[in-house]
């Protein structure tokens, strides 16, 4: 056999050419009018310091079928959520005898916005809070009703309810509030942080590879505009929280705990990674 | 033990030079030189692992026009049609046992046969490589078979 045998050096060199691999399957090009009237931003200049320079929603990576999933409102199954969400904001709840409205009036005004500019620095808890917390925080302390506990239905459709309020409108954090900067970059460390048996970072899959196919998956930017997220595969929404540890899980690694100082910190930046775009809850995902 | 039925002259006659050469030592160190089972893997065997989703699922990463009968092959490495033309086995060896070796630390590839790992690892995966180094064996020897050059 006349095979040759390349040095290593030789080899390598040869390697780093073709790390490049095959066409990369770009995201289309493609616009996100939801029922023919509200456009969304779904490319965008990507914030200052940001490793790209375009950042792109999830809705760009995803088939055409699912895209107009996510363009008609009366075909997308996020918003029976929302008019749950709607139900549970007027339902009474806990020994103080108050629902949301009782505090919050018509969420179409009261919330308008609110969802955008979450996580938010808390003061009083001295550390972000996501809507999640938030909700939870009203829940023990203005109706006297149990907190939700991670993921119970409730907890879902009321936080999608909510964020559905500032649709269309760009995500933007503020990082200058309490002490959000470190946890900013508590976050950034842990999206670089090679996990499980995997040895793998948010990072290597959606900052070095979005744009490709890993099996029928479609890698994009990881954005999380558009959670919580009506995901086909589950047929159910689900939670940002949710989605980071199955991330993680899909390491090989035991994911922290939903609402950890590791995963609020890594939503701080991730949330950071997507400033600018649209508001999409909820968006419609594979 | 040695199963390579039915390949190529030629890859089987590799094979026995292989074989020759190998030692049982199953090592983390990079001993990617030699057989980590002491023989040659067996191409069949492979191929099977290769696909598994719960073993290499090299797919998830890698097309391969022998695999065309399988559904969403990946596009996050390089084809790997031809790679028996591009490595030497023992090459072939290294990259799957720990392809941070051959590709540096910032590779997506996992290293299937170390356990220089990330951390958290999953309790039932603490302390395992992906695959045995009977698996390995049966990669590299399935990834030998691979001469046809893409297109
Ligand atoms: C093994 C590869 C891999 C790793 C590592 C990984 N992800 Fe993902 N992630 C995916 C895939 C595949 C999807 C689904 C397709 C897509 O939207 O990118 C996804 C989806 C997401 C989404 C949803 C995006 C959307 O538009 O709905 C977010 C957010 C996300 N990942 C964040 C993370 C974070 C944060 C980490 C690290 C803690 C991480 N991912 C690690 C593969 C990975
Ligand atoms: C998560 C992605 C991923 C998985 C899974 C994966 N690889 Fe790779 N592989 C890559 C990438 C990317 C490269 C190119 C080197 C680089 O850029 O780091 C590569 C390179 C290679 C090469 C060299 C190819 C060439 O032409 O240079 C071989 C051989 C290889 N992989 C075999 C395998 C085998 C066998 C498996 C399964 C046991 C596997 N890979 C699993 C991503 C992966």
């Amino acid at each position: 056999m006349n095979k040759k045998k390349p040095v290593l050096a030789a080899a390598i060199g040869l390697m780093a050419a073709m790390a490049i691999g095959p066409a990369q399957s770009d995201p289309v090009d493609d616009k996100l009018v939801i029922d023919g009237e509200l456009e969304m931003v779904t490319r965008t200049k990507a914030p200052e310091g940001s490793p790209f320079e375009e950042v792109l929603s999830g809705w760009l990576y995803r088939t055409e079928e699912t895209r107009a999933l996510e363009a008609d409102s009366f075909q997308n199954p996020g918003m029976l959520y929302v008019e749950r969400g709607e139900e549970i904001w007027n339902e009474v709840d806990g020994a103080a005898g108050k629902s949301c409205a009782s505090c919050h009036g018509e969420a179409a005004s009261s919330m308008k916005g609110v969802g955008a500019h979450y996580p938010k620095w808390n003061a009083a808890a001295g550390k972000p809070y996501n809507l999640e917390l938030k909700i939870n925080d009203c829940r023990t302390a203005n109706m006297e009703a149990e907190p939700y506990k991670f993921d119970a239905a409730d907890q879902k459709a009321l936080v999608t309810y909510i964020k559905h309020q500032s649709i269309g409108m760009p995500m933007e954090i503020d990082l200058s509030a309490g002490d959000m900067q470190s946890w900013w970059e508590r976050g950034k460390e842990r999206y670089y942080l090679r996990m499980g048996q995997l040895n793998l970072a948010c990072a290597t899959c959606h900052e070095n590879y979005n744009g490709h196919y890993i099996r029928a998956d479609h890698l994009s930017q990881g954005n999380v505009n558009g959670f919580p997220t009506y995901r086909l595969k589950q047929a159910n929404m689900v939670s940002l929280h949710n989605r980071f540890r199955g991330c993680i899980r899909d390491t090989r690694a035991t994911p922290p705990k939903a609402f950890s100082d590791d995963l609020m910190a890594l939503e701080v930046y991730v949330t950071w990674r997507g400033g600018g775009l649209s508001i999409e809850t909820p968006a419609v995902r594979q | 033990m040695i199963k390579a039925i039915g390949l190529g002259a030629a890859t089987a006659l590799l094979f026995t030079a292989m074989a020759g050469a190998a030692q049982m030592q199953p090592s983390d160190e990079l001993s990617a030189e030699t057989s980590l089972t002491g023989s040659v893997g067996d191409p069949v065997e492979g191929r099977k692992v290769f696909a598994d989703r719960k073993l290499g699922n090299c797919l998830a990463c890698h097309a391969v026009s022998d695999m065309s009968d399988q559904l969403f092959h990946g596009d996050v490495g390089p084809t790997l049609d031809g790679v028996a033309n591009r490595y030497a086995p023992e090459q072939l060896r290294a990259i799957v046992v720990n392809s941070k070796e051959m590709f540096g630390d910032q590779t997506i590839m996992p290293g299937f046969y170390t356990l220089k790992v990330g951390v958290d690892v999953a309790d039932e995966f603490q302390g395992e490589r992906i695959l045995t180094a009977q698996q390995v064996e049966d990669v590299v020897a399935y990834l030998t078979t691979l001469t046809k050059d893409p297109n």
